[in-house]
């Protein structure tokens, strides 16, 4: 990465979600941010810095700590023709705002009868890995994805941290984005996208011919680096991030475990009735006889996360757990 | 205000009472020393369209029973007889361009708006003329053409969406008030204090409107409400806040045409309690055991289309023939809407998945 001093430009997946922020507040005048200190604090995560200053007040809107209220409020301005980007500091917070997210944007348009779309997007962050215990630090992404008539991304790299907004704006209907915390210092070279950006595909972040690691947000790097592992050992593993989990991409799928005949999901949810689950039934109802081997599962341990550095690095996903899953279905 | 008072019938106020509040006494002042109130209720071609509204109202919730009985009708159904002062006096304080959000106690609501009782009633029938071609029911009536967002069936979850459709047409500078009904059962959920802050906050243009029926389904506002003088509570919020005889249309319409004038003059959200009462059980559903059958009768005492049509009577503004004349129009407007709907095609199964994304492709995930 611009090692030879030319292309020092490098960005964060903080700044570059925040440079997609800054694009959508200038080129749309129906685009706000609201959610709570995204305006003079600068956002919990610092993702909002310095947007007030240049965009003011009324698009960059400070909200009491009302996730309902706020979110409720994000979905009626869309129905009144703005596009507001709705920022819930965490996942395990906008369990406080669930009524509004899918008793009114998932339902409305159903309800009404197709008369009223809800042209929403929140944003929030998910995930563990920062010592931040049982109520900041779970993936409830899954949860999300259970629901029709809702949009769910999980950007996991610098490109799609800075260009899945744009697209996720132009939906029609809620469009919800999970930003995993640990990825927000990930740093590198943002390079121009090569093709636009869409969110109905997966992505093959590395091809492999021997088996599929399955996997998407915070757990993508875990997986990468499981691959680099495995080709060490002369294991050739294709990751395969999902980004969009809902609408899955079933066919990108179907197509990786064609190819290399074993699969290992990897999602940092608990097993239990969660988005890995729902990856493995759909590789056992449409690539049974594709199998060399039974579907492998490498989720969180199903525990509140603990705070102590020690207890969470057991609770999660690791690298090891994803080399020793390989291991089991190639050997 | 008293529970005991609460519970029994008051004689008509007639004009709205403030809560004695800094915020209300400002209000009170603003509006003596240079607002006009509008001559609601003066003239009885108005009084006569008042009554035709609220009359529409009571015969179409009576048919629907008689509907819901013969099972031609089904789901939860929520009538609003008894109350039909508070939709049509509301209503009447708004202009086409306002939005209204609604609860699962919505016919009135959405017939009081304008929508024709020919949608409603397919509606409930389920089939595609509905207004929400058949995915609703009657707890979820909508007509956006009408800016009718819905009958939120989650008790103050309309809340905060009329906060956003309000905080919509204030960042775009339009003139509109955000109309939202929600019943006194909302007092005890937290979207109703988020958002009240937040519209008081934000001064947001907000009509709140309480329906105050004394009963949470079957819970006594007293047996869910530590302190049950709703108004004085809205007012600590910061808003203008006044507490209203629901029964008497013209008292409500005074005060909501009050409040709309302050909204749109800037001065932020407007609180109203509406006392009024609920005729019928709770939903078709309900055996009603919870309340004293003396009490619904001296309510019934108050029948808010009695009082109007003794009040005209007295003045020599109705007789007899002015009175068969509108219930004919009313009939033959609910006999053809009960009509159309029987003979409107269901929507085809095919459809099922439409509408839960925009993409018409998208049916599964």
């Amino acid at each position: 990465m611009g090692g030879d001093g030319t292309h020092e430009a490098k960005t964060t997946y903080r700044e570059a979600i925040r440079e997609a922020l800054r694009e959508a507040l200038r080129s749309d005048d129906r685009v706000f941010l609201m959610g709570e200190d995204v305006g003079r604090y600068g956002g919990c995560f610092g993702v909002s810095l310095g947007l007030l200053e240049e965009f003011g007040p009324e698009r960059v809107r400070d909200t009491p700590l009302s996730e309902s209220g706020f979110v409720g409020a994000g979905i009626g301005a869309a129905l009144a023709g703005m596009r507001p980007i709705v920022e819930i500091m965490t996942v395990n917070f906008s369990l406080l705002a669930l009524d509004q997210i899918l008793n009114n944007a998932a339902t409305l348009l159903h309800m009404s009868g197709g008369q009223l779309p809800v042209p929403l997007v929140i944003r929030m962050t998910t995930g563990a890995g920062r010592q931040l215990a049982a109520q900041h630090s779970h993936s409830l992404e899954g949860w999300y994805a259970h629901i029709p008539g809702i949009r769910v991304l999980a950007p996991a790299t610098l490109e799609d941290a800075r260009h899945m907004l744009a697209p996720a704006l132009a939906d029609p209907d809620p469009v919800l984005i999970f930003e995993h915390g640990s990825l927000y210092n990930v740093s590198g070279e943002l390079l121009p996208p090569a093709a636009p950006v869409d969110l109905d595909h997966a992505a093959i972040r590395r091809r492999g011919t021997d088996i599929s690691l399955i996997t998407y947000g915070g757990s993508l790097p875990k997986a990468l680096a499981a691959a680099d592992e495995l080709a060490a050992e002369g294991i050739s593993a294709e990751v395969i991030d999902l980004r969009t989990l809902r609408p899955l991409d079933d066919a990108a799928i179907t197509a990786s475990v064609a190819r290399t005949h074993r699969a290992v999901v990897i999602d940092e949810a608990w097993r239990t009735g969660s988005l890995a689950a729902e990856v493995s039934a759909r590789i056992a109802e449409g690539s049974f006889y594709e199998l060399d081997a039974p579907v492998e599962r490498v989720c969180s341990a199903e525990v509140p996360m603990p705070y102590a550095r020690r207890l969470e690095e057991a609770a999660l996903p690791q690298t090891a757990d994803i080399v020793a899953a390989a291991h089991r279905a190639v050997d | 205000m008293s529970p005991a008072h609460h519970t029994r019938p008051k004689k008509a106020p007639g004009t709205p009472k403030p809560t004695k509040t800094a915020a209300n006494k400002a209000a009170t002042s603003q509006r003596s020393s240079k607002t006009e109130i509008p001559a609601a209720g003066r003239g009885t071609v108005h009084r006569m369209d008042l009554l035709e509204a609220m009359l529409r109202i009571r015969r179409f919730e009576e048919r629907c029973v008689e509907l819901y009985s013969a099972a031609t009708i089904r789901g939860f159904v929520h009538l609003y007889i008894g109350e039909e002062a508070v939709a049509v006096g509301v209503c009447e304080a708004l202009t086409p361009e306002d939005a209204v959000v609604s609860t699962y106690r919505e016919h009135g609501h959405a017939l009081a708006r304008g929508i024709p009782a020919e949608a409603v009633m397919a509606e409930m029938y389920g089939r595609t003329t509905g207004c929400s071609g058949g995915r609703g029911g009657s707890m979820h009536l909508f007509d956006a053409s009408r800016r009718f967002y819905g009958g939120n069936a989650i008790v103050a979850g309309g809340l905060p969406l009329a906060a956003g459709l309000a905080l919509a047409d204030r960042m775009r500078e339009r003139t509109n008030v955000t109309c939202c009904f929600f019943g006194d059962g909302a007092f005890a959920e937290g979207e109703f204090h988020e958002t009240a802050n937040l519209a008081a906050l934000w001064k947001l243009p907000v009509l709140l409107v309480c329906e105050n029926n004394l009963y949470a389904m079957g819970t006594a506002l007293e047996r869910h409400e530590a302190q049950t003088d709703l108004a004085m509570r809205a007012a600590s919020y910061g808003m203008v806040a006044w507490a209203v005889d629901g029964m008497d249309v013209e008292a409500v319409e005074q005060a909501a045409r009050r409040a709309v004038e302050g909204i749109r003059a800037g001065t932020g959200p407007h609180f109203l309690e509406l006392r009024t009462y609920r005729f019928r059980a709770h939903s078709m559903y309900d055996p009603d055991r919870y309340r004293d059958k003396a009490e619904i009768e001296q309510w019934k005492d108050r029948d808010p289309i009695s009082l109007l049509t003794d009040r005209m009577r007295a003045n020599g503004e109705l007789d007899d023939e002015d009175v068969a004349r509108i219930e004919q129009r009313i009939t033959t407007e609910i006999d053809h809407a009960v009509e159309a709907a029987e003979q409107a095609p269901e929507e085809p199964v095919e459809n099922l998945l439409h509408h839960v994304t925009s993409s018409p492709a998208e049916g599964a995930s």
